[in-house]
């Protein structure tokens, strides 16, 4: 892709480039600030939070604090089964639902197509008082399930695998067909190996999402065991003796690492998925 | 593993059993607890759980920690609708009337028996028990309770000219005190404000406290009537207001309550109004010497009081309740009340838990510990009504309303009053 | 032939069956009952919910707290979509160009989002503060006069947007540069041998082409503009004085704190019906100026 850019004429040279290099650095650096900061509170005692002193000690103490203050284990562990139980879920509902709208003929399909893309809209993140009654009335407040369901059928899932679902050749399609493959095999083979990097951009979104969503899990959820860690970690930093920001950044730390870890890594894949994905 | 161990393990075992045998016969209690799980306070609550079962063995205590308070109180009323709900719990005393319309409660009295049992009601300070009675029935006890006071740094008085060890006394010293202690920048940028009052979150809290100095109540033992436009709640608000806008000794706006104590470590205001349950706190990251203070009168002293109660639920077994009943006061005895206060900060709830060994050994090595003592012969109840959250929305409004500046003191008060009366109406 | 016409319409129900199952349970259903809920008084132990017809809405009407996160939330989405909009196409065109440093940049430029906005919001509490706050350490260096960021009526919903921003934008900039890498190389040499500049060779080519990400970015911006509250819930909580009251949170503190869920259900009848709103809007109005597949 550099040598996409190289080329182009109106790519910018000379003055232009030094401009827009320090723009966008200042940009960077203005965006990355937050996560600096965090940084620089986590690995410093309590007293140096305010204060920039390269002098200052560094120190692990804050994160070991931040530990033994909650069971972010336990957090660790939920947001895991959290995120897996979503996307796991979606994936299938959305990968058949995306297939029956790409390659299928029924009846009432125009009628279920504009029904689901409201759901881009009216989103279960607003139907909070009644969705939680729902919850009551199912008998499962305040476990991981509770805080998974609303989202499981997702109306941009569907959508963005039916774009891409629609964009393999019929022939291949037929040519499954022919040598004796059914409805669901033909998915199986021939479409979700092709739509490969969209279920990647695809689930970085999802995971991103909820590892990261707060209001409806804050509602659901009252206990350790079912708490994932954005529950847990304003839990903890909302005390009645004030904000130590010292911890909380390291538990900020703490909570983001694995994202962020995997998005350092993981980056140019990112970013090709979404690429191939075709998201536009 | 040779033969006087095995016996030794099989007499272990045999007892285990029995003891088994013993815990299911009986009464077991189910004790909420609003503390995030792992904290210091949940291993002192577990001490006291054991240590009862030890004198009780025929009734099991098992606490639940639930979060904050918020959190407790709607996982109460999630399982008391669902009807499982705790024997016991911890919740805001000022959630009494909240808990009473939803039918989650029972009085206390309506459960004691003895009259020794109806003279332990009477020992707890009366401060503490205006939140814990209406219309002549008991329906909470005090336990983890606190109140407003004022932390100075000694330091900044020192350096300000003025006694280090002498508190503002009145309003008009606090004024006086806290101009001399606001310093300036050549810009004339305030660098350390001479007080700070934090108003964010639940500001009516520390209103209350100048409200009650200026001489007034916030409402009536029903909690069907408000009076937050009396003219006295409008100099107290007025008072506050002055303090950043008139007399520019305190930092102008929303003052967050979290960081207010922060703000009293890094010496940006050199006094500072906040709960009793700080002290530890600031004890530990102050790098000066502090002061601790009841707060400055106006025409009589006076704080709020704050904090948590028993209560026990509704729809229990009776030799459940009369278990709990047992617990909590155990719980509150003064030998427990004066150990909870030395462990934790919290003001202990009876006279008489002063007295202790325990305590006096504490307040002696540490004298601050006995200044929300000392005020609570000047407390009141905090505010609490029906619809408890929805009229202190419109209070809180209101002051930060005239905080910001951007109502006056008297209109504000009067909108929050005509607020909670509509609120209130359909409970009268 | 025919059979196999009515396997496939079969099959097409029951690929879809699951799906809309989910759909139904937890979007469409509770949508009806809101609306239902919203004509009803609240239930209380010793008052059950009786109908009451408009009530609620009457009483929303008389709401001044209502009207207020009503404007606050069209201030939050006017200023923070266009915003965040514009500065994800903007990092995308600087990343997407051959500056030194973009992968840096770019890393930059997406951290948030990967980030709770629960946690980061405590971070930005911080660079709000007075006095020794990030911000006012700055501001003083410039001899800037000290303000107290979210604790004025004035700042604190503006102080609200820039976080939503920040969060946001990153995460639109990623949709941009995939665009913008799919455009031809050829179109920039045949702009350039037709003598464009690069303003008309942006406002001529790339901005059309990019529309239907623009279109995309739009919606999850608006979107985002009702539903995310998770920063108002730990720097201001609605306060002072109502100025950072959003709809969404309003909702919340109706349904969860006071227990109204009558109230609360006409609360979110008017969230949804301005969602349903710009829906038809982008169904009827720039759906026929953007090409889609």
């Amino acid at each position: 892709m550099s040598a996409l850019a190289s080329r182009s004429p109106y790519a910018p040279k000379a003055g232009g480039l030094v401009a827009e290099a320090a723009a966008s650095w200042l940009l960077a650096i203005f965006w990355i600030l937050p996560l600096l900061y965090a940084v620089w509170t986590a690995f410093h005692p309590a007293e140096f939070s305010t204060r920039f002193e390269l002098a200052a000690p560094l120190t692990l103490d804050n994160f070991r604090r931040a530990w033994a203050a909650a069971p972010f284990a336990r957090y660790f562990l939920n947001s895991v089964l959290l995120v897996a139980l979503v996307f796991g879920a979606q994936v299938i509902l959305c990968t058949l639902a995306a297939y029956a709208f790409a390659r299928h003929e029924f009846f009432g399909k125009g009628i279920a197509f504009a029904l689901v893309l409201l759901q881009l809209m009216i989103m279960p993140d607003v139907l909070i008082v009644e969705n939680y009654r729902t919850m009551g009335t199912l008998g499962i407040l305040d476990s991981i399930p509770a805080i998974a369901l609303p989202y499981v059928a997702s109306a941009f899932g569907i959508f963005l695998l039916r774009q891409t679902f629609k964009t393999v050749p019929k022939e291949l399609d037929d040519a499954a067909r022919l040598e004796g493959a059914n409805d669901l095999q033909v998915l199986l083979k021939v479409y979700v190996p092709l739509a490969k990097p969209v279920y990647v951009a695809y689930g970085l979104v999802s995971i991103s999402y909820h590892w990261n969503n707060f209001l409806w899990p804050l509602i659901v959820t009252n206990s350790v065991e079912s708490r994932p860690v954005t529950v847990g970690l304003q839990v903890f930093s909302s005390g009645d003796q004030g904000v130590d920001w010292a911890i909380i950044s390291a538990a900020t730390l703490m909570t983001s690492a694995p994202l962020l870890i995997a998005f350092l890594v993981f980056q140019r894949q990112f970013v090709q998925s979404f690429m191939r994905a075709g998201i536009r | 593993m040779d033969r006087r161990n095995f016996l030794t393990g099989a007499t272990a075992l045999a007892g285990l059993a029995s003891g088994r045998a013993r815990a299911a016969e009986a009464t077991e209690i189910t004790f909420y607890y609003p503390v995030a799980v792992g904290g210091p306070i949940t291993k002192i609550v577990d001490g006291y759980a054991a240590d009862f079962e030890k004198a009780n063995p025929e009734v099991k205590v098992r606490p639940i920690y639930a979060g904050t308070y918020q959190e407790t109180i709607v996982k109460m009323l999630t399982a008391h609708k669902s009807g499982t709900p705790p024997t016991t719990s911890v919740l805001l005393s000022t959630d009494m009337f909240s808990l009473i319309d939803e039918d989650a409660i029972v009085p206390i009295d309506g459960l004691l028996k003895s009259d020794a049992d109806r003279g332990w009601l009477k020992s707890f300070f009366p401060a503490f028990m205006e939140n814990s009675r209406t219309a002549g029935e008991t329906w909470g006890v005090p336990f983890q309770r606190s109140t407003i006071v004022l932390y100075w740094n000694k330091d900044a008085f020192r350096e300000a000219g003025l006694d280090p060890e002498k508190a503002p006394a009145n309003w008009d010293e606090h004024v006086a005190f806290a101009q001399k202690l606001t310093k300036r920048d050549p810009s004339g940028n305030a660098t350390q404000w001479g007080t700070q009052i934090p108003s964010s979150g639940f500001p009516y809290w520390l209103f209350q406290a100048l409200a009650t100095e200026a001489g007034t109540k916030f409402m009536d033992e029903a909690g069907t009537h408000t009076f937050f436009d009396k003219p006295e709640a409008v100099e107290a608000l007025q008072y506050w207001a002055d303090l950043s806008q008139k007399y520019k000794c305190h930092p102008p706006g929303i003052v967050e309550w979290g960081t207010t104590p922060k703000d009293f470590f890094e010496r940006k205001c050199a006094m500072m109004w906040t709960t009793t349950g700080n002290l530890t706190n600031v004890r530990n990251n102050t790098k000066f010497p502090f002061g601790v203070a009841i707060l400055p009168a106006h025409k009589q002293p006076g704080s709020p009081t704050g904090g948590g109660n028993f209560y026990i639920s509704k729809k229990v077994p009776a030799e459940q309740q009369a278990a709990a009943v047992r617990f909590i006061q155990w719980m509150t005895s003064p030998e427990r009340a004066a150990q909870w206060s030395v462990d934790t900060g919290y003001v202990a709830v009876r006279p008489d838990a002063y007295d202790t060994p325990t305590m006096k050994a504490y307040v002696e090595k540490f004298p601050p510990a006995a200044v929300a003592r000392d005020q609570l012969k000047y407390a009141t109840a905090e505010l609490s009504t029906h619809e408890n959250q929805r009229v202190t929305k419109a209070l809180n409004d209101a002051i930060q309303a005239t905080l910001t500046g951007s109502k006056p003191a008297d209109r504000a008060l009067k909108d929050a009053q005509v607020e909670a009366e509509r609120i209130l109406k359909p409970y009268r | 032939m025919k059979r196999w016409r009515i396997a496939r319409q079969i099959n097409g129900w029951l690929f879809l069956l699951p799906a809309i199952a989910f759909l139904t349970l937890f979007t469409y259903w509770p949508a009806l009952k809101t609306l239902v809920e919203g004509f009803y008084s609240t239930a209380r132990p010793r008052r059950p919910a009786h109908f009451i017809g408009i009530d609620q809405y009457r009483q929303l009407i008389d709401d001044p707290v209502f009207w207020q996160a009503l404007s606050n939330n069209a201030w939050y989405a006017l200023v923070s979509i266009p915003v965040a909009t514009g500065i994800a196409l903007v990092m995308a065109i600087w990343v997407n160009d051959r500056v030194p440093g973009r992968a840096l940049a770019r890393m930059a430029y997406f951290t948030p989002t990967v980030l709770p906005m629960i946690a980061v919001a405590n971070i930005w509490l911080f660079f709000y503060t007075p006095q020794y706050g990030l911000l006012e350490q700055v501001v003083s260096i410039f001899g800037g006069p000290p303000h107290n960021w979210l604790g004025s009526s004035s700042s604190a919903l503006a102080a609200v947007t820039i976080v939503a921003i920040w969060k946001e934008a990153g995460f639109f900039m990623i949709f941009y540069l995939a665009a913008l890498q799919q455009i031809s190389p050829v179109l920039a040499e045949a702009a350039a041998l037709e003598g464009a500049s690069r303003w008309q060779f942006f406002r001529r080519v790339q901005f059309p082409l990019l529309m239907p990400t623009t279109l995309f970015v739009l919606i999850n911006a608006i979107i985002n503009a009702f539903r995310t509250v998770d920063h108002i819930i730990v720097m201001t909580r609605g306060g002072p004085d109502n100025s950072t009251m959003l709809l969404l949170y309003y909702v919340y503190q109706v349904g969860f704190s006071f227990w109204d869920t009558g109230y609360a259900a006409a609360l979110t009848m008017v969230l949804l019906a301005l969602l349903a709103a710009v829906s038809l809007v982008q169904y009827g109005w720039l759906d026929r100026r953007v090409h889609y597949r």
